[in-house]
Order: C-alpha cells, then sequence, then structure tokens
C-alpha cells in the first residue's frame, strides 16, 4: 500500500466527514432559527404547493436571476447544469453495476464538462469586466472561481487528453467507500484533480457555497402569502407577548 | 425649480446604470437621536461604552431570532445581480449603495466574529473588525436604504437587503446610535397617539372642517366620523392623511365611498396612525407596541372590521404583520380578512355596482400610477397573487378615462421606490431623496413625453409627500401628485349631490 493511497483514502474519509458534518451542521442553524414574520417577496404563492413550485423554478432555472441579469443567468446555469451533469456522469465510480441512469448520462456528463467550464470562465470574466462586479470580489470569490475552475480543467484533460487508469480509480474509490483499500493510480494530473476535490469538498461548509443550502430556508422565497389567514408566530415573540 | 445646495442629477432619457464613484454620499448622514428620543424606546441614551461587544452581542442575538439574517449572511456568492436595481446606487453612483456593497458593510462584521473563515482569514473573505470607522460606515449606509426590496426581486436567493439594513438599525439603536427622525416619531405615537403629533381636539376640528368642506362642494352630508362607537369598520390612516396635500383629498375620498356604500364607519383618536415607524428600525418590540394600539381602538369602539388607507409600509405592517403582533382578531367579524385595504373595499364596492361615477371628472388628467414598494413586493391585496397592482389600476380605470402605465421595469414587482421610504423622509436627507427618485422621475418624464401624462396617482403617504417635495427639483409641479382615492373622491356621484348641483344652476 503506497503512502499516496493512504494519504489520500484518510483524506477522503477526513474531507467526507467535514462535508457531510459541517453541512448538517449549518443546515441545523438555518433550520433552528425562526422566522417570526411573514416576508415572502410577493406577489408569492397562496399555497404549499405553489411554494413547491417557486421553489423549483428557482433552483433548477435561477428564476430570479434571469430577471435580474441576463449575462449572469447565462454562465451560471451553464456552470451549474454542466457541474450537474458532471457529477451525475461520476456516480459510475461510485457505483457497481452501474445505475441504468448514470449510464443514460455518460455521453451527457463527458461533453457537459465544457458547459461548466464557460461557464466558469465567463463568470469569472464578469468580476473582472464589470466594474461592480470587480468592486464586490473578495480574493475569495477569485479563488473559488479558480478552484472549480481547476477542478474542470484537471478533469477534462483526464477524460479527452491524458487518459487515467479509470478502472484502478473506480477499484480505489470503491474500495474507500467499502474500508477495503486498494491502491490509487499515481497519475499526477489526477492526483491534482482528487486533491482539488478534497479541498472544495473541506470548505464547502465555511464558505460562499452555502447559497446551495441556503436557498431552501430564505424566508423570501420559502413562505407561503397567507398572513391574514393564519396567524404566524415565533417561539420567542409568544414570550414576549405573555410576559407583557 | 427648487434649489439645492448638492447637484440636481439631470434626467435623462432612459434609467441608466452608472459607474462606480467612489464615496459620493459618505457624508450623508441623518440626525443622530438625543437621549429623549431614545430612552422612550427602550435604547439607551448616547454611544454606551464597550459598544463593540454590545454590538456583537447584539448581532449574536438577532441571528438567532431572525433566520432572514442568518440565511442572508452566509447565502450571498457576489454574483452581482442586485448591484444595479438599487434607486439610491442609480441615483448616487456610490459603490455602496449597491444592495450587496450595504450588505458587506454586516457581512464583514458577522464574518469576522461568528465564521470560521472570518475568524482566521479575515483577508481572504474579505472579514473586518468593528471599528469606529465601520460604526460611521453603518450609520450611513444603512440611513441610505429605503427598505423598499426591490434587489430582493432580483437575488437568486432571495436575499433581502431590507432585512440586513433593519438588522443594522436595531443594533445601532441597541448601542445608542439610534436615527432622530424614526425614534421621535415613534415616541409621538406612543405620547400623542400618531406620527405627527395630533391630538384628538385637532383631529376633531380637522374632520370637522372636512364635512363643512364635503357639504359646499357636494351638498351632501357626507360624515368623517371620530371614535364613534358601534361602527362597523374601524378606518386607520397614516396622520398626513389629515392634512397634508395631497393625502387629505384621498382622505375625503374614503369618506365619500363609505358614504356611498352606506357603510358605518369611524376614525379613532387611538390608532389615529397607520403607519408604523417600528419596522424601519427593525424593532419587533416596538413595532408591536405600536401595533397594538389598533387592536385596543378596535376592542373599545366594538368594530367588526378593520380597514387601512393609503399607506405602503403600513399596509405592509397591516397585511404581513398585524395578525401576527396584534392578533388573533377572532372578535372581528370572520366574513372579512383582517386587515382590508380600502381599495379592496373600493375595489369591491365597484363590482357590486353601489357606486356611480362621472368619469368625465377626471376628463383633464391623463393619469400613470406609482406602484408603491411595499406593496408591490411585501403584501397583497384581494385573494389572488398580484392583486396589488390589478386593483389600484382598475379603481382607477373605472373612474377615469385616460390611464398609462410607465416603463414596464418600472411598475409592478419591479417598481422604483420613490426615494423616501424607510424612515428617509426627513429634510436631513434631502440630497439622497432628490437623487433617490431619478429612476421614477425618469420613467415618469418618459410618459409625459410620449403619452401626455398630467398626473402620478399614488397610494402610499410616504410616496406623496416625498414626490411633492421633490418633483419641483426636476421642472416638476408637486401638484401632479395625486391621491388614488382623490380620483375617486372627484368622479364619485353622491346620491342627492345632483339636486344640489342644479340648485347652484339656477
Amino acid at each position: 500500500m503506497s503512502f499516496l493511497t493512504i494519504l489520500f483514502a484518510l483524506s477522503f474519509y477526513v474531507a467526507a466527514a467535514l462535508f457531510v458534518g459541517g453541512l448538517a451542521y449549518k443546515i441545523y442553524r438555518f433550520a433552528a432559527s425562526p422566522a417570526p414574520l411573514k416576508i415572502p417577496t410577493t406577489p408569492a404563492p397562496v399555497t404549499q404547493f405553489g411554494v413547491v413550485l417557486r421553489m423549483f423554478r428557482e433552483v433548477v432555472f435561477f428564476e430570479s436571476l434571469f430577471k435580474g441579469t441576463k449575462w449572469t443567468w447565462m454562465f451560471s446555469w451553464m456552470f451549474h447544469v454542466g457541474l450537474f451533469l458532471v457529477l451525475a456522469r461520476h456516480l459510475r465510480y461510485f457505483t457497481n453495476p452501474v445505475w441504468a441512469p448514470v449510464e443514460f448520462i455518460q455521453f451527457f456528463g463527458t461533453y457537459g464538462s465544457f458547459l461548466m467550464v464557460m461557464g466558469l470562465a465567463g463568470l469569472w470574466a464578469r468580476r473582472f469586466l464589470v466594474d461592480r462586479v470587480h468592486y464586490i470580489s473578495a480574493p475569495s470569490d477569485h479563488l473559488m472561481l479558480i478552484l472549480l475552475l481547476l477542478i474542470g480543467i484537471s478533469g477534462m484533460l483526464t477524460t479527452f487528453v491524458f487518459h487515467t487508469d479509470i478502472v484502478a480509480l473506480k477499484s480505489f474509490i470503491l474500495g474507500v467507500m467499502t474500508f477495503d483499500w486498494k491502491p490509487l493510480p499515481d497519475d499526477p494530473l489526477l492526483v491534482l484533480h482528487l486533491s482539488l476535490v478534497i479541498l472544495l469538498m473541506m470548505i464547502f461548509p465555511f464558505s460562499k457555497l452555502l447559497h446551495a443550502p441556503g436557498i431552501f430556508f430564505s424566508p423570501t422565497r420559502n413562505q407561503i402569502d397567507n398572513p391574514r389567514e393564519r396567524r404566524h408566530i415565533a417561539a420567542w415573540a409568544r414570550k414576549l407577548e405573555e410576559s407583557s | 425649480m427648487a434649489k439645492a445646495d448638492f447637484s440636481v442629477p439631470e434626467i435623462g432619457e432612459h434609467i441608466e446604470v452608472p459607474l462606480l464613484v467612489d464615496g459620493t454620499m459618505a457624508h450623508s448622514k441623518p440626525y443622530v437621536a438625543k437621549a429623549d428620543f431614545q430612552t422612550p424606546l427602550g435604547y439607551p441614551g448616547e454611544l454606551v461604552e464597550n459598544w463593540q461587544q454590545k454590538a456583537i452581542d447584539k448581532m449574536g442575538e438577532l441571528l438567532g431570532k431572525y433566520r432572514s439574517l442568518r440565511v442572508y449572511l452566509d447565502s450571498c456568492v457576489k454574483c452581482g445581480a442586485c448591484t444595479d436595481k438599487c434607486h439610491y446606487f442609480i441615483g448616487t453612483k456610490d459603490p455602496k449603495n449597491m444592495p450587496v456593497a450595504r450588505q458587506d458593510l454586516l457581512r464583514k462584521v458577522y464574518r469576522r466574529y461568528f465564521t470560521f473563515a472570518g475568524k482566521y482569514f479575515p483577508k481572504l473573505v474579505g472579514a473586518e473588525d468593528l471599528t469606529k470607522e465601520v460604526l460611521d460606515d453603518w450609520y450611513s449606509y444603512f440611513h441610505q436604504c429605503s427598505q423598499c426590496r426591490r434587489c430582493s426581486v432580483f437575488c437568486p436567493y432571495g436575499i433581502d437587503t431590507a432585512e440586513i439594513s433593519m438588522a443594522a438599525r436595531e443594533i445601532m439603536d441597541s448601542i445608542g446610535v439610534g436615527q432622530k427622525y424614526c425614534n421621535e416619531i415613534i415616541g409621538k405615537v406612543f405620547r400623542i397617539g400618531n406620527n405627527l403629533g395630533l391630538t384628538k381636539g385637532a383631529l376633531r376640528d380637522t374632520l370637522e372642517g372636512l364635512e363643512e368642506d364635503v357639504l359646499a362642494d357636494t351638498g351632501v352630508e357626507v360624515k368623517y366620523p371620530l371614535d364613534q362607537k358601534g361602527a362597523e369598520i374601524l378606518l386607520v390612516t397614516p396622520s398626513a392623511d389629515f392634512f397634508a396635500e395631497p393625502h387629505v383629498d384621498g382622505l375625503i375620498g374614503y369618506g365619500k365611498v363609505f358614504h356611498a356604500a352606506g357603510a358605518s364607519w369611524t376614525l379613532s383618536s387611538k390608532a389615529s396612525e397607520a403607519g408604523n415607524f417600528g419596522m424601519f428600525i427593525g424593532s419587533y418590540e416596538n413595532m408591536r407596541r405600536i401595533s397594538m394600539r389598533i387592536r385596543e381602538a378596535a376592542l373599545e369602539l366594538g368594530v367588526k372590521r378593520i380597514i387601512f388607507g393609503e399607506c405602503g409600509h403600513a399596509w405592509r405592517v397591516a397585511y404581513s404583520f398585524l395578525n401576527t403582533l396584534a392578533g388573533p382578531f377572532d372578535f372581528l367579524d370572520p366574513k372579512y380578512p383582517v386587515p382590508q385595504h380600502i381599495l379592496e373595499f373600493t375595489y369591491n364596492e365597484i363590482q357590486k355596482g353601489t357606486l356611480k361615477f362621472d368619469k368625465s371628472q377626471n376628463d383633464h388628467m391623463v393619469v400613470t400610477f406609482h406602484d408603491s414598494c411595499n406593496v408591490a413586493r411585501a403584501s397583497r391585496m384581494g385573494p389572488n397573487p398580484g392583486g396589488q397592482f390589478e386593483i389600484p389600476r382598475a379603481v382607477i380605470k373605472a373612474v377615469c378615462n385616460h390611464f398609462v402605465d410607465m416603463d414596464p421595469d418600472t411598475i409592478h414587482e419591479k417598481t422604483f421606490c420613490c426615494g423616501g421610504g424607510g424612515g428617509l423622509l426627513t429634510d436631513d436627507l434631502m440630497e439622497l431623496r432628490v437623487k433617490g427618485a431619478v429612476p421614477r422621475v425618469t420613467a415618469l418624464k418618459q410618459v409625459i413625453k410620449d403619452h401626455g401624462v398630467t398626473h402620478m396617482a399614488a397610494i402610499c403617504a410616504i410616496c406623496k409627500s416625498q414626490f411633492t417635495k421633490v418633483l419641483p427639483y426636476y421642472g416638476l409641479e408637486m401638484g401632479q401628485i395625486v391621491s388614488l382615492h382623490q380620483l375617486v373622491s372627484n368622479a364619485i356621484v353622491l346620491s342627492g349631490a345632483q339636486e344640489t348641483r342644479d340648485e347652484d344652476d339656477d
């Protein structure tokens, strides 16, 4: 068992624990903070089903961003759809036998990477070309895009240019998942790709990537517009009422 | 043209997104509240010792009380969708008036004290210590947000800068740095019952004066009752409606509608204010205390329904929060929503056919309509989403022959704030108010040029006051802003009125 294999196997456990634990903690904090007032951005749905539809449009089509700026919408939608296809395709390395839908998506996932990288490039370009977006960008905003770009590009290189030993990689991953470690191919490009993914998993819960769970907890988007029909009151507000 | 000691922006053909000019509004600060205005609201009279720690503690408390604050401070990805959406940014070019940059003033402190990344890698994520300079920036720029929520419409996560600026103002109040305008007014509501400090006697005089005016005008005895026990409807309206122009013409209109519909109604000297500045300062406690007056008045007068007059933020607090703050209203008639908007009432009466109009009375006007931000994006009218856009327009069209809408990007949910909302309607913020009106005035001038529009109707006391003051800076006349119910008042035909007019002719 090489040092590389042991290092990466252990890193994956640490990263997975941080990712899942950190995210679970953050989601718990979001869920545990009360929303004392009804603040949906109106016009808003008047039924729970309507809210589900609104959230669906928001999460899948980025409805509000579309209203906001078409360029940002285009690049970020390209990136996110590309990322979704790529991630779905990657399930083939975690499943044995590979699930039918994952087989089906193979082609789209392979070329989705172009969509993903082009979207990221567009988003990064905006941070230089639009003075307003340049002004609001912190170093971390640039670094996050660089990180994702490098993950995308290194992954594409292993797929399209310098083919990695994918059979050995899959056996390594399945080994990590079943605690029956198998050697990791010592391909530098693959090592870079995996290192960056591990880094991304670890910083996810401590970064602005929290927008992913955050949207589901956003009161302006997830509340039903029915304040006159149903009295909405938070626990702390009820206590305030009882004490006065 | 009104005179100004600052440069009044040029109004272009279209609303243009400016290039950034750093610090153009760093000098803009409203007067700070003295101790007399702070203590009645439960806040310290001056900047407290150890204020940094107190402010951080307060921020921690609010993070535990408001999910919006916690989620919004964590979720922003700096995509920039909001950067060109704020009327104050468009009018001032100051980058800190971009919604995300405004939020970042608070977010950088949140990150420094409440997040792992900000504690250990502050430079990387743009986290900063809470210093006096940061506090000064807070005071300046969180009083350059009218909490109109336009940015939240376009944010992919629905991040609402209003929530952030309310929290910031609450934190500042809690360490003794309050804004004089809002806090003085809230004190007046507690002491006297309304924002303007009108006593019961003054109210009665005003209302009797209105009755005489309407009688002289129409020959019909329309009543404007005060504190009438046993009335069916309690009308709660912004106190500006009692004497300011064009607000009072709206109040006259409400009375005529009630009269024509045969409704029994009353105003209350206790709940003589629909406005609720507790929202502007982000204080649940003060907002609740102000709201409770309405519940108490409704109980004392034994009314069956509550109806609100024309006011934007008041309607937000009424529609969205009143049931929460002062409910449950199980003692009122369950047939009607609590509360209702005067436009819902008028609209329903029009549907029932109880009101008669002579639309030609408004033929000297070509009217457009300004959607008030809080009505458009934070409330509703009628049973269907978007009723807040349809109902006011339906009523205008029922009483006017000539109506034109402004640029679709400046109406409905995309409407621009008048520039004076959110507790900024004060003379010490005149420059901000004038500059903040740029997008709305641009859209208004377009329809004046293209469609011969003569008047803009509004349904908010703040919008009406703001435009009355600000339009003259742009070569328009203060009289071009009208109350929606003023149009109703002009056109409504009261039974018995016709004969009187005939007699006059003789």
